[in-house]
């Protein structure tokens, strides 16, 4: 049997043809950026609540995460998390007496991309916080609201226009640092295209359509992120 | 923990740092050279180049620095051999590195998102130097050249320190293209002494150490800037 060689034959979706494993990469990247884009946003939720609490030691323990996270490159954070928490996680059961798991995956590369994430969706929440006007909450604070029903009602509300420029930012870093995983072995898209490449030896035709899906991923994000962010403005004050 | 490893690979952790530091001087300035042109042509009044420099930034923020790495070193580098000529020329043992290939993509990515910034800062620039320029009779090009670039330049340069950072924590996936950087030695470390963490933790500290002076660098150097506020 011939192998395949037009770029065609190549990207189909059925066997000979890499476009279905491409795909299914496709599909693992996104679904890791967002299992880990909740988890960040759930870290860096509590995480601003904390540094802004004014508990001392909270705050020092959370300036200490958000400050290594944001200086590490993300490669070796990847690498680090990736062995400490396995290593880690196997310890524990052995010392519980239990032997060790292999651990998923997928939930592996959510579990530390979300991490990572955490640091900086704390910095952009807690910014989005203390944008909030400070009369709102003193209104709400004078009608006798409790601090739940404050939070819920206003700050939540009220910082949400102020987080989706940085919450966009991160969603397109979260996209392209879950191309790392690759390094580790989880097989997404970057993984994908390079295990296509290098068993048809056609290098340029596969990281070309794995750019171009990537590419897809990150207009289309883009569009969805422009639309909320005009819902959530709804009834602000144009600025210019 | 044990650093009885750093002693006899201590010729592999310095030649590593050494390439770090040299890819990201090389990507930092070429880059930046490049983004001025990608910024002139977005503000500039040609559709094409406008549209060509819009397609460029919008590639390469796009799409992660991994494929685009793996891109130009698989796919460009299997062309090269083809070209005719290349492979007498005194460049092939250049071209024939990883470390080539790496500063390429690393220059390429760096101007696409430095591009975007000194786009941003052109524009800041206040309308009335431009036609206070024009009015003592500077061409377009002179006014480029004296007064609209220096002043997008100084108007950028403090997120451009953050930009230099980044560029930083970008370089060790230049390891997965055979280039032995600082992260490059760390893996090579990890497999023949089988430690994880300590050659990690030496890797982590030098990053750290180098952001805390690629950023005090930065401020004294906006600092020696004169503004008028």
């Amino acid at each position: 049997m011939n192998p395949p060689h037009s770029a065609l034959d190549l990207l189909s979706i059925a066997p000979p043809g890499w476009g279905g494993v491409l795909l299914a990469g496709a599909l693992a990247t996104v679904l890791i950026s967002s299992g880990a884009y909740l988890v960040g946003m759930l870290i860096g939720l509590f995480g601003a609540l904390g540094k802004l609490s004014g508990f001392r030691p909270l705050q020092l323990l959370l300036n200490a995460y958000t400050t290594i996270i944001r200086a590490v490159p993300e490669l070796i954070l990847i690498v680090a998390l990736y062995y400490a928490g396995t290593d880690g996680l196997n310890r524990i059961l052995a010392w519980a007496g239990l032997g060790p798991i292999e651990i998923n995956g997928l939930i592996a590369a959510i579990a530390v991309l979300g991490f990572v994430q955490g640091a900086y969706m704390t910095e952009v929440l807690r910014g989005a916080i203390l944008a909030i006007p400070v009369g709102q909450l003193e209104a709400a604070k004078a009608f006798g609201m409790r601090p739940a029903l404050r939070f819920r009602r206003i700050v939540l509300p009220g910082l949400i226009p102020n987080a989706l420029p940085g919450f966009a930012n991160l969603w397109m870093s979260v996209i392209k640092d879950s191309a790392l995983i690759a390094v580790v072995g989880y097989q997404e898209l970057a993984l994908a295209a390079r295990v296509a490449a290098s068993n048809t030896k056609e290098y340029m035709v596969f990281f070309l359509a794995a750019a171009v899906l990537y590419l897809v991923i990150t207009i289309v994000s883009n569009m969805l992120f422009a639309a909320l962010e005009a819902y959530f403005r709804r009834g602000q004050r144009p600025v210019v | 923990m044990d650093f009885s490893w750093i002693f006899p690979y201590r010729d592999l952790i310095l030649q590593g740092a050494f390439l770090t530091c040299l890819l990201l001087v090389i990507s930092v300035t070429c880059g930046f050279g490049l983004a001025i042109f990608l910024a002139i042509a977005q503000v500039g009044k040609s559709p094409g180049a406008r549209w060509l420099a819009k397609g460029y930034c919008t590639f390469f923020r796009g799409t992660p620095l991994l494929i685009q790495l793996w891109l130009i070193y698989y796919g460009l580098g299997t062309y090269l051999p083809y070209v005719p000529g290349l492979r007498t020329s005194f460049l092939w043992p250049i071209l024939r590195e990883g470390l080539f290939f790496a500063a390429f993509a690393l220059t390429l990515n760096f101007a696409a998102y430095q591009g975007e910034i000194l786009r941003g800062a052109m524009l800041a620039v206040p309308k009335v130097e431009l036609e206070a320029a024009r009015a003592v009779g500077m061409s377009p090009a002179t006014i480029l050249r004296r007064i609209w670039l220096p002043r997008a330049i100084r108007i950028g340069l403090p997120t451009f320190a953050g930009e230099v950072v980044l560029q930083l924590k970008a370089t060790p996936i230049v390891f997965s293209v055979t280039v032995m950087d600082l992260y490059g030695a760390a893996y090579k470390i990890r497999q023949d002494t089988l430690l994880v963490y300590e050659p990690l933790l030496l890797v982590t500290l030098f990053y750290v150490g180098l952001t805390f002076l690629i950023t005090r660098a930065f401020q004294k150097l906006e600092n020696a800037v004169p503004t008028r506020r």
